[in-house]
């Protein structure tokens, strides 16, 4: 014996069917998204935006003076979870601790950004860059020279950047 | 050579028109392929080819140079001649369907009495090129997408017939432009409306007679790969291809032609705006354009159905509302309540 609630649900379930109700709402919803902007971006013109703390590339800074920042602590390489940096230090010109050797391993490195959080002296950071690439087997090798050069590159952005993250540093 | 010339030129003259529709029609499959991407990229959001030319306007011509280019690949274990010949013999009914088509009351190239039914035995071919060439293939995915286009076309011809007997049985008459005077009078006069559930019959099996979405078991890229074409490369795909939106094309224009007044104008009768001053075909494209939009907009919006679905929809649903409103048109004729 079907009940009256049966009835009315078999009658209701009749209807949307008969008037295709749910392909309308469907087509309906289609619609609107038509008339929506669309949300690609063009690519190379244009890029999502990026945050201030993004870990992208790589890098060493220097002083405004042209002094490089790194004191050869080895903070960094004591905290690399995948044992990327590989440094070897001695004593500069003027006495100070300098390192005569700052190798990272793109290759190893996974972007934890646990390096940049250990440097006592900001030295070693992470730009937003994330366009780079290598040419030759072996430039996966960063060494002291490219880093600098990544550091001099970006410095405005990355002084910027940590200018405006003060308060929660 | 003067009297040569003076006997051939009804046949140059047929020529003549005969370019002066094909083209514009290649032209418009062509675009259609690239409005089809672009809708359905704007509907998700996306914003569809737009690299070759502004706003991508000549992507379907490097698409054509690039289908043009690549080479027609034969399997070794096919029918070679049935193969080669299939494309030929899906696309050509397509074209040939146009002959009967009148764009306005006086541009129609053939005014033959029998016009539908011309047009129903030439949508009735199109299914043999897909079936040779499923067979023809030696693929299993081929033959798999060739029955089930096949089956589903055979299935859903009775439906579209039925529709159109209906508009036939009001009309009185199998010449489309005869069928086309009938609803002059504007929008009220249209067949659309008495039948309303006939045109919904036609334009259902209309979408699944072309083997597109949510129809498209025959291609069914996700399933069998590409159907009954999957074997074809180049040229050969190029046609099939040319041939979908063709046939896409002329079914939305038999819908304009048999429901929608044709040439037409909506507003006949109205005083403000009778229509009048815009020419007839400028209304026929028009509506044919809405259709044709309203394919991707479906293809858009509709999962594809399950095969067996799509018979129990053919059979069960469509041929039974279809005979029903025959019976029922049969009746309003017969007591003057639509006027023949
Ligand atoms: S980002 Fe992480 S993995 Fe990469 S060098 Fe720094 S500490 Fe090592
Ligand atoms: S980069 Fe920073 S943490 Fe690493 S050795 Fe230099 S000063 Fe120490």
């Amino acid at each position: 014996m079907a009940t009256q609630e049966d009835q009315k649900a078999l009658l209701k379930k009749w209807f949307i069917c008969w008037t295709l109700a749910e392909i309308r709402s469907g087509l309906h919803l289609t619609l609107l998204q038509l008339v929506r902007p669309s949300v690609t971006l063009r690519f190379p013109k244009e890029q999502t935006p990026r945050s201030r703390r993004y870990r992208g590339a790589l890098a060493l800074r220097r002083y405004p003076n042209g002094e490089e920042r790194c004191i050869a602590c080895k903070l960094c390489e004591a905290v690399c979870p995948a044992l990327a940096i590989t440094i070897e230090a001695a004593p500069s010109a003027s006495g100070q601790r300098q390192t005569t050797r700052f190798d990272i391993d793109a290759f190893k490195c996974v972007h934890c950004g646990l390096c940049e959080e250990a440097c006592p002296v900001d030295s070693i950071v992470l730009t937003r860059e994330v366009h780079y690439h290598f040419d030759r087997r072996g430039d996966n090798i960063l060494t002291k020279e490219a880093l600098l050069a990544t550091g001099d590159r970006y410095e405005a952005q990355l002084a910027q950047d940590r200018d405006d993250e003060e308060d929660y540093r | 050579m003067n009297a040569l010339l003076l006997e051939l030129w009804p046949l140059i003259w047929i020529v003549f028109k005969v370019i002066c529709i094909v083209a514009p029609l290649l032209l418009v499959v062509a675009y259609l392929t690239l409005a089809e991407r672009k809708v359905i990229g704007y509907i998700q959001r996306r914003l569809g080819p737009n690299r070759v030319g502004i706003l991508g306007i000549l992507q379907p011509i490097a698409d054509g140079l690039k289908l043009l280019f690549k080479e027609w690949v034969i399997p070794t274990k096919s029918s070679k001649f049935l193969f080669i010949i299939a494309p030929i013999l899906s696309l050509v009914p397509a074209l040939l369907m146009w002959a009967v088509v009148p764009f306005t009351q006086e541009w129609v190239l053939a005014n033959i009495d029998a016009g539908v039914l011309f047009i129903l035995s030439m949508a009735s071919l199109g299914v043999y090129g897909i079936l040779l060439a499923g067979w023809a293939s030696n693929s299993k995915y081929a033959f798999f997408g060739a029955m089930r286009a096949c089956a589903q076309m055979i299935s859903y011809e009775i439906a579209m017939g039925f529709a159109l007997i209906g508009v036939l049985m009001v009309s009185g008459s199998m010449n489309l432009k005869t069928i086309v005077m009938h609803q002059a009078g504007g929008v009220s006069h249209w067949f659309v409306w008495p039948l309303f559930p006939m045109f919904m019959v036609y334009w259902i099996s209309a979408i699944a007679e072309t083997n597109r979405a949510p129809f498209d078991v025959a291609e069914g890229e996700s399933e069998i790969v590409a159907g009954f074409h999957v074997e074809y490369s180049g040229m050969g795909f190029a046609l099939f291809f040319l041939a979908e939106y063709a046939n896409m094309i002329i079914v939305s224009a038999l819908a304009v032609l048999m429901f929608f007044g044709g040439w037409l104008s909506p507003f006949e009768g109205f005083k403000l705006f009778s229509g009048a001053a815009v020419p007839g075909i400028i209304w026929f494209v028009l509506k044919v354009f809405l259709f044709l939009f309203s394919y991707l907009w479906f293809r858009a919006t509709l999962p594809r159905y399950r095969y067996d679905q799509i018979m129990r929809l053919g059979w069960k649903i469509l041929i039974p509302i279809a005979i029903g409103w025959i019976v029922i048109i049969g009746a309003m004729i017969q007591f003057n309540w639509i006027e023949v």
